[in-house]
């Protein structure tokens, strides 16, 4: 009963206990993976448009309908706010990380590329590489909307860069998180429904669109330290001046803890969920 | 004998809100190059030991082999050896055919060339060509299965699981399917198939395990199986409830096992059909009762467990979910077996 048969010759797959080959299979499992992920976006074209339309809509309804009520304590609105819509986009764009997760679990696809020869943090890799390509997409046209209704940033191109990698490194580190939900909501319905309460606090309790000082006293240090509105300060400070350092310092920070904390957790949730 | 799948003494329980013993003690082996059926209903644990089987889940106890390497302590290497077609069709809805069986071959780590070589393969094999640069969205039922069976076999493997693979098909691609995994069988593919149907397995495998709440409750060929059932199940329905209790104890006398009653029906294995029939019907007539129906069929699922069980299997949820609360049905069950002179290790 206990005999050890050869493995067939006849059978494809090859296998390989070396580090380098295995890592060189991680990296290249992960690629397949984003790319069946990106051939996925570019089938359902609408859900593209809808996840650029929402973003542009945010900018022309703070643009000109409650953009005249919004005082700002130096330069124009419209500077002040496209920051804080490239970050509120980047991270509502995280979301989708954990909702296309867990349609690859409730569709059974985890479950083939469970017991497939590849590594297995490609999944993850794979899907959080997506959302990032995805956001990166999406932060173009948000610059271009941007510059269309007037948006002019006073610093330069370098360190307009700077603050876009800023802040999809700091998605990026979020989507790990998203990962997680993903991995454990009951199906995607369920992960949309716990992202979005997650985000909203995050996104509209921060300096996007209201300048802190005017929020009530008590939500006025939530508001300014949550890691959030750090990123929106720290980007804003990028492209258009001010004092950076000390901002941009505590969003690479969240970026690193968070990556720090939430790689492996979604990695363990991947392996154990059952 | 060397054996290419192993299951020895296999337990797990899922914990949650009602604890699931999904497996309590399952052994079997498959020789190299033929079919093994596990027969059983939902909530069996057929699912869960193909996923413990395929590396996808670690069992609480007990070892599971598959070409002599253990399952758990050498999980790449048996991932490499082994193909996995599920009952849910696991293929990607947004890219095509070819885009399918391209990601898996990429993913067995195959050289680009034999990627493309054996997705263009496969697709003629599966008759899928025309159909193969069209998004699954575009694909039937009996299709979506066919490219699962399909990914399945990119890497060539020796050693297959297919979980309830025709569950929810029409007759026609069932029948297509069964043919493709026929002709697999007959190129030396090693095969565990799981299914509801006693049709299938009798068909396709040419040894079975019939699982029943995670424990194995009857094991031999089909043949065996079938004989030790009685070929045939005669039902008969009946007008009133005193009617169907004498039917009953009429037709003890020509069926190879107790008849059962439910409600006003009565039913019978029996071992030769018509014969069966005419003494029956002569019985019946004898004491002037007319019944309503009267049908000789072929057995199914749910009569090998009433032989064996003596009691209906039950629809439930999936094997993983099934929410078997404590030991209820387990102890419904030992009654039901007492009372029945039907013992559950007769068959191996």
């Amino acid at each position: 009963m206990t005999t050890t048969i050869a493995a067939p010759t006849v059978s494809g797959a090859p296998h390989s206990d070396n580090v380098v080959v295995k890592l060189r299979w991680a990296l290249s499992d992960t690629l397949t993976i984003t790319k069946r992920n990106l051939l996925a976006i570019t089938r359902i074209p609408e859900q593209l448009f809808f996840s650029t339309v929402q973003p542009i809509m945010f900018v022309l309804l703070f643009r000109y309908v409650f953009g005249g009520a919004i005082h700002t304590s130096e330069g124009s609105y419209v500077n002040y706010l496209m920051p804080g819509i490239f970050v509120q986009t980047v991270v509502f764009g995280s979301v989708s990380t954990s909702i296309g997760l867990a349609e690859d679990l409730q569709k059974g696809l985890i479950e083939r590329f469970r017991a497939l020869p590849m590594a297995r943090s490609a999944v993850l890799a794979g899907r959080t590489t997506t959302d990032l390509i995805r956001n990166v997409f999406v932060v173009i046209i948000m610059t271009i909307v941007g510059f269309l209704v007037g948006f002019r940033p006073t610093t330069g191109v370098i360190p307009y860069i700077a603050g876009i990698l800023l802040i999809l490194a700091f998605a990026y580190a979020l989507s790990w998180g998203f990962a997680v939900i993903g991995l454990s909501a009951a199906n995607s319905e369920t992960a949309q429904v716990v992202s979005f309460p997650l985000v909203f606090p995050l996104t509209f309790i921060s300096s996007a669109f209201v300048p802190v000082d005017q929020m009530p006293g008590w939500l006025q240090g939530f508001a300014t330290y949550q890691p959030v509105s750090v990123t929106i300060t720290a980007c804003r400070a990028l492209m258009l001046g001010g004092s950076t350092a000390s901002w941009v310092i505590q969003s690479v920070a969240w970026t690193i803890g968070f990556l720090v904390v939430l790689v492996p957790l979604a990695v363990w949730r991947y392996r154990t969920r059952t | 004998m060397q054996y290419t799948i192993e299951a020895d003494g296999l337990k797990k329980t899922f914990a949650g809100k009602h604890e699931v013993r999904a497996l309590d003690g399952v052994s079997f082996a498959v020789a190299e190059g033929t079919v093994f059926g596990l027969l059983g209903p939902n909530g069996s644990g057929k699912t869960t030991a193909v996923r413990i089987l395929t590396t996808i889940l670690r069992p609480d106890s007990g070892t599971a082999r598959v070409l002599g390497y253990d399952v758990a302590k050498k999980a790449p290497l048996v991932r490499s050896l082994i193909g996995l077609a599920g009952q849910y069709a696991a293929v990607d809805e947004n890219l095509t055919g070819r885009e399918n069986l391209q990601m898996v071959g990429n993913l067995n780590h195959l050289p680009r060339s034999m990627v493309v070589a054996r997705a263009t393969e496969l697709l003629e094999q599966f008759n899928l060509t025309d159909a193969g640069d069209r998004p699954l969205k575009t694909y039937s039922g009996g299709m979506r299965r066919r490219l699962d069976l399909a990914a399945a076999l990119v890497a060539r493997p020796t050693v297959l699981f297919l979980d309830e693979p025709t569950t929810g098909l029409d007759p026609q691609s069932r029948n297509d399917l069964w043919e493709v995994i026929e002709s697999l069988v007959g190129g030396g593919t090693t095969v565990l198939l799981t299914t509801q149907y006693l049709e299938e397995a009798d068909r396709l495998a040419s040894n079975l395990a019939v699982l029943d709440h995670g424990h194995v409750i009857a094991e031999g060929t089909p043949t065996e199986l079938k004989s030790e059932l009685g070929a045939t199940v005669l039902e008969v329905g009946l007008d009133t409830l005193d009617h169907a209790r004498r039917t009953a104890e009429l037709l003890a006398a020509v069926g190879s096992h107790a008849p059962v009653t439910n409600g006003t029906v009565v039913e019978v294995t029996v071992d030769d059909g018509p014969t069966a029939a005419m003494a029956g019907l002569r019985a019946l007539d004898q004491e002037g009762i007319t019944p309503t129906s009267f049908t000789l069929r072929e057995p199914s699922l749910d009569d090998v467990f009433l032989a064996l069980t003596g009691r209906r299997t039950e629809g439930g949820d999936d094997d993983t979910e099934d929410p078997d609360p404590g030991g209820r049905r387990r102890s419904r069950r030992r009654a039901a077996t007492a009372a029945m002179p039907v013992a559950t290790g007769e068959l191996s």
